[in-house]
This record gives C-alpha cells, structure tokens and sequence, in this order.
C-alpha cells in the first residue's frame, strides 16, 4: 500500500530533461534511409547472377563502399532507436528491461564495427 | 510486462437478461458491463432489451431509463446530458464517447456498452479518473505570469493570438482520448496522454503565458511526452471533434524549435 497522494505518483521523479534528441534522430536517420535503401536495393537487383569476382569489384569501389557503409550503420542507429522504443513500451520488468536495452545497443555496435571491418577488408583488398 | 490478456478475476461471464416489456415491438438490446466491488464475482455482461417506442435517442438516454425502469443498480456518471460535462465517458460499440451525444442509431444492432478501457473499475461504468486528474494537476493548467497587472486591468490578447486556443480550450477532460491510446494503456503511470498534454498545449499556445519554457522542460522527457507514436486513436475517438495528435505534434515542434 502507498500513502502517496496522487499528485505525487503522477509527477514521480519530473521530467528527464531530455528526449528529443532520441526523437529527432529517428527521422533524420529515417529520411536518410529512403535513398539509402532505395540505391541498395536497386544495385543488389543489378547484382543477380552476378559472380563472387563481379560482386567484390562492385563493393571494391570508393564510391560504392562508402554508401554500403552509410546505408548499414544509418540502418543499424535507426533500427537500434526503434526496438528500444519498443523494449520501454512493453517490457516493464526492470531487470528485462535493462538487459534487453544492453543487448540491443551492444549488438548493433558489434554489427556496426563488423561492417566496417568487412567492407574496409574488400575495399583495402586482403 | 504490458498485460495482453485479462486477469483471472477479469475475465467476463454472461450475465442476467432483462427481457422487454410484452407488447414493445420496438426493441433494441443493449449489453452492459457490470462489475460491483460489494462481492466476489467476476464482472458480467447484463443484457436489457428496451422499448426503444419508450426511449430517447441517445445512448444515455437508454441507460437512464434502464436505471430507472429496469434495474436501479445499474452505476455509471452522468450529468448535463449535452456533452460539455464529460461524464458520462464510456466505451459504446467500441468506440470510446459519451453517452449522451451517441445516438442509438449509429450503434450495431446490440449497443455494447463497457467503461473506458484499461481504467480500475470503481463499479459497472465508472473507472477511477483519480490519476488521470493527478496529471492534469501536474500539468499546472493555469495562467503563469512574471509581468505584474493591476488586479483592475486585463491581460490582453490580439484576436489572432485568441484563435490560437481554438480546438484546444473546448476540451471537457472526459477522457475518451486517453483510455483509447495504446502508449496510455501501457505506460499510463508516466506517459501522459493525449489529453494532458493537449491541456498542456493550450497553456503553451496562451499568448499570455510567461512560463513556456518551464512548461516545455516539465514536457520534455522519454515517457511524459515522447511515448506519444503518433497512433492516433485520440483524434478518432474525441467526441468534441479535437485534435489532440495535433496538439502533441506542436508540442514536439515547439521543443524541436528551441533545440535546433
């Protein structure tokens, strides 16, 4: 039982002060992303039947790398701010909630630094 | 975890039916939520078949001549009857509205009738509005002044500035918006819902108000403001015709605005 008045609970501990950086950045990464995705999937279609030397060329190139690059972790940060909104809409078990948060944010960066490395290694050559 | 399912002790049984009067050739049925604190069942739906020959057009209508004629144990909130109290809020046909300016015309051929959504029920049609109200406090909806005014002279406003609070001062705090949004249902302890926050914007659109920069630190918060996805349901449901979406959308420019 809690004695607080029900002003109190409504107020809980004020307003975080932030949010609207989360907020701005989802649609800034969104707007990005209709280019982005729409020249990644036009070259992947350009790609069918495409040999492994033929695919290599294409991301070896400065220009083609640096917009596969762009649109993965332009990708990954969009997608990253949506499931978390996610997690806090529905999970309210603290402690599920604070896993599930970590795991997102530190899957996305290993993903992130793994694109880098893979592409930089096609581009570099090795 | 949000609750996707009822509790055990919510679950809906079948109720009792209250059969029309012989004679009434006219007859609609209407299904009504009913749950009483007083003992142990679960809550139930009761069916009243009425003699809509014997009946005023709208919802409420129906629902006072049930109290008063069928079954006096029948609870829900009532009062002006033309839509400007916000009492009589419930969910009827699915839509959350008030009683009083929902006609039965408009509804399927059984009226359900249930309370708003995802409120504790205090009995049948009445949720517990306590912190629902609490927000609206919380919100400080009153004018905020630093330039002082002798108390015999007005704070003015140009005509272009007034029509600003237009669609905003209309609201009567029923409700509908709120208990009909999803982001509310599940994180109604901190998001405060559609019409909190359009209240909020009304202050926040007041030419005369000094205090809309406290107003938007107050505001600016993941969940106070932010859980709003910008679903909707508020807009349809507002039995006023508002537009709190909107409302919700200017709050979050106004913060873009000063940040950017």
């Amino acid at each position: 039982m809690s004695l607080r008045s029900p002003l109190s609970k409504a107020v809980g501990l004020g307003s975080a002060k932030h949010g609207f950086s989360h907020w701005w950045w989802q649609r800034v990464t969104a707007i990005a992303l209709i280019p982005l995705t729409l020249w990644f999937a036009f070259s992947v279609i350009g790609l069918i039947g495409a040999d492994h030397a033929r695919v290599m060329a294409w991301l070896g190139s400065p220009i083609n790398a640096t917009i596969v690059l762009l649109f993965v972790l332009t990708a990954l940060y969009h997608g990253q701010t949506g499931v978390q909104v996610v997690i806090e809409d529905y999970i309210h078990t603290t402690w599920l909630n604070l896993t599930l948060l970590l795991f997102v944010k530190f899957a996305s960066v290993i993903m992130a630094v793994l694109a880098i490395i893979s592409v930089l290694k096609v581009v570099l050559g090795g | 975890m949000a609750e996707f399912t009822l509790p055990k002790n919510s679950k809906i049984r079948k109720g009792r039916h209250f059969p029309a009067p012989s004679g009434a050739t006219n007859v609609r049925s209407f299904k009504v939520y009913r749950w009483s604190p007083d003992d142990e069942h679960n809550p139930s739906t009761d069916v009243y078949d009425v003699d809509m020959d014997n009946c005023g057009p709208m919802v409420l209508d129906a629902l006072i001549k049930i109290k008063n004629e069928i079954d006096p144990t029948l609870t829900f909130r009532r009062s002006c009857r033309e839509g400007i109290c916000g009492s009589c809020s419930m969910n009827i046909d699915g839509t959350n509205t008030l009683a009083c300016t929902k006609a039965i015309d408009e509804c399927g051929k059984d009226v359900k009738v249930y309370p708003l959504p995802h409120m504790s029920v205090v009995k049948d049609l009445v949720p517990d509005m306590t912190h629902f109200y609490a927000q609206y406090a919380s919100v400080e909806p009153w004018l905020k002044t630093k330039t002082p005014v002798s108390p015999s002279a007005e704070r003015l406003q140009s005509k272009e500035d007034r029509d600003k609070l237009d669609g905003l001062y209309e609201c009567i705090l029923c409700a509908c918006c709120s208990t009909s949004c999803p982001s509310y249902w599940w994180n109604s302890d901190k998001y405060l819902g559609p019409a909190i926050l359009l209240q909020s914007y009304r202050w926040l659109a007041d030419s005369r108000d000094e205090a809309t920069g406290e107003r938007l630190d107050d505001l600016e918060d993941p969940f106070k403001l932010y859980r709003c996805h910008t679903i909707m349901n508020c807009t349809n449901a507002c039995p006023k015709g508002l537009n709190p979406g909107k409302a919700i959308g200017e709050i979050k420019k106004m913060i873009a605005e000063r940040s950017l």
